[in-house]
């Protein structure tokens, strides 16, 4: 199909831009004319506060590379004299910090309302795996992000994690030393991750969000009951259930970003390290490559997969444990990209599933919060027992879903969405 | 557009060849941009032996020196701790020494050229940590059986005094030691072989 330029046919200005470029016609696809289901709910905000702290990260974050210094000898004084001695500079970084938090809390919250309605079933496979693919590079850019101050547990964590690659059978030790640029976590390390956490995987974000973002307006949004808007139309091919994103959902959202704005600042102003959980104690010390810390946990994050990495503990197949492990920590994030395929209910949304789901649903959720809690702790006997119970249960959660998703029995869906007057 | 006049076959042909030459290309421009991140030659340079003077070092006492970035620890151990070594081989993974993470003049029941003296990389099998000294025994944090050792506090591995790893934690194999060879008695050289081979 040709590009018709200026479809809208405005004139004046605009009219001239829209000659040109797209401008009218990329306004009204994508938001005045977007039309989304009526029936969101409080689960909804979390997408577009994710691009709000998106941005967040992308401005701090440009600021604190005018002041901060990749390099082993010289970051951590770096980070302390942004905190001391930039103005402003400890805002700077305290939103940045807490913004890394708090891009995982509306994340998770995000992917949990994925997981409730069904949204990653057809058509909407492609979106669900470029969130995936956005997951996956952000845990990356957590994970450099947190090295680049080079205290203990920056250079800890970046010890134990890329450590995790010599777990690969014969090229891991070479991979590993690829990776460092040394033969230990040294200068060309942080050096490198500096690039990569501030150049490189930000574009591959943006881009990937984009991609997200065009899947969804390509196939329309789902909704809390996971049926279908586009099956009725009224007379002038809009959805009879759906409002336009603008101004509708615009001024949802900005309420939204209203109440998360005050709880975000909350937590610079009055507990930025979060009580260890966001900044961790041990990273108030620069790095000693001599001494581990006498506990270390990654950031609150990672706990559940590192409680997982952590609960395998036995040789299985003639494979060691600690491959499993690595292979279960990878596994835990690459199940989520099947997901789609995964389901076999026929209904989308929980509130028509029947109870084996929402017991799986539960059980994984639980599951998923003790593993995080487990991974903050120091393990004991006990303890693993427990984390090595919820890996089970959270890679149940999955590769047993084509099966009790199936024998399910479900509520029949509504033809049209049953709530939600706006 | 239009295929009239066109020679089907020739122009197959040049698609597949720039592809070809293409990917071959893209395959050549890629690897300095792949092969920078390698060791540098400065980073290569580096590593020397390091001198170790242990004349201070008590009985039972642990001391760490850095060589080629890593922690690398010398015990002076105490006849109880030697004693104590070969009752714990029941509960480890490799008692025997049999995996090479240690040169053959420390591939004995000690794990050391000088039985007392203990030499070994203190970087955890499993992902890289700086175990815990943990000399004291019995300890109830550490199960039944044990002697004294490591604790690594990243992942809850152990290891005895001889750095030789329990079974059933996620490292899986001895802590490694490295080349060293006694210049004095109390002066080790840390990353140099002994000049008669380690038979003394």
């Amino acid at each position: 199909m040709a590009i018709v330029p200026n479809p809208h046919k405005t004139t004046g200005f605009l009219g001239w831009i829209d000659d040109r470029f797209p401008l009218t016609k990329m306004w009204r696809d994508h938001v005045s004319e977007y039309y989304a289901p009526k029936n969101f709910n409080f689960w909804y905000f979390f997408g577009s506060l994710a691009l709000l702290v998106l941005v967040n990260q992308l401005v701090t974050g440009i600021w604190l590379a005018m002041f901060f210094k990749p390099d082993a000898a010289l970051a951590f004084e770096s980070v302390e004299y942004i905190m001391r001695d930039v103005e402003w500079g400890w805002l700077i970084r305290y939103m940045h910090s807490t913004g890394a938090s708090a891009f995982f809390v509306v994340v998770f919250l995000h992917m949990y309302r994925g997981l409730l309605y069904g949204s990653y079933r057809k058509p909407r496979e492609l979106i669900w795996i470029f969130g995936c693919l956005i997951f996956f590079v952000m845990m990356a850019e957590g994970f450099l992000g947190y090295v680049l101050p080079w205290g203990q547990m920056s250079y800890w964590g970046a010890q134990v994690i890329i450590s995790l690659f010599g777990a690969i059978p014969i090229v891991g030790e070479d991979l590993v030393t690829w990776i460092r640029g040394d033969f230990f976590i040294a200068d060309a390390t942080i050096n490198r991750f500096f690039s990569l956490h501030v150049v490189a995987l930000p574009f591959v974000l943006v881009g990937l969000v984009i991609a997200h973002l065009l899947a969804l307006h390509e196939v329309g949004s789902n909704n809390p009951d996971g049926v279908e808007i586009k099956k009725h139309k009224d007379e002038n091919g809009i959805p009879i259930d759906g409002i336009a994103f603008h101004p509708y959902y615009t001024v949802k959202d900005i309420f939204g970003t209203g109440v998360f704005l005050i709880l975000f600042a909350f937590v610079i102003f009055f507990i930025p390290d979060f009580g260890g959980y966001f900044l961790e104690k041990p990273n108030f010390e620069a790095a000693n490559p001599m001494v581990t810390p006498e506990h270390i946990a990654p950031v609150w994050y990672f706990t559940p997969q590192y409680a997982m990495l952590r609960a395998i503990t036995v040789d299985l197949f003639g494979v060691p444990a600690k491959l499993w492990g690595v292979a279960v920590l990878g596994g835990s994030v690459v199940i989520l990209f099947f997901l789609p395929w995964l389901d076999r209910s026929p209904v989308k949304s929980i509130r028509y599933k029947g109870m084996i789901s929402k017991v799986a649903l539960a059980l994984f959720t639980v599951s998923f919060v003790v593993l995080g809690y487990l991974g903050t702790q120091p393990p004991t006997e006990g303890k693993t027992l427990l984390a090595q119970i919820g890996t089970a249960i959270y890679f149940g959660f999955f590769l047993l879903m084509p099966f009790y998703s199936k024998l399910d029995k479900t509520k029949p869906e509504p033809d049209r969405i049953t709530d939600g007057g706006h | 557009m239009s295929n009239e006049g066109v020679d089907v076959g020739k122009r197959r042909f040049l698609t597949a060849a720039t592809t070809v030459v293409g990917g071959v290309g893209a395959g050549f421009a890629a690897w300095p941009f792949l092969s920078s991140w390698q060791p540098s030659e400065r980073a290569k340079a580096a590593g020397a032996p390091v001198t170790a003077d242990i004349s201070a070092l008590e009985e039972g006492a642990l001391v760490i020196f850095e060589w080629r970035g890593k922690p690398v620890w010398v015990i002076r151990r105490s006849p109880e701790m030697l004693e104590n070594l070969p009752s714990v081989d029941g509960e480890l993974r490799d008692p025997g020494s049999e995996k090479e993470q240690q040169p053959a003049y420390a591939q004995n029941a000690t794990r050391s050229i000088r039985p007392e003296i203990m030499v070994m990389v203190g970087a955890c099998t499993h992902l890289g940590c700086a175990p815990l000294f943990r000399p004291d025994f019995p300890a109830e944090d550490m199960g039944k059986n044990w002697k004294g050792g490591f604790f690594c506090p990243c992942h809850g591995s152990k290891f005895d005094l001889a750095g030789r790893v329990y079974k059933g934690v996620p490292a899986p194999t001895n802590l490694p030691v490295p080349k060293y060879r006694f210049e004095s008695d109390n002066v080790i050289v840390i990353g140099e072989d002994p000049t008669d081979g380690g038979v003394a």
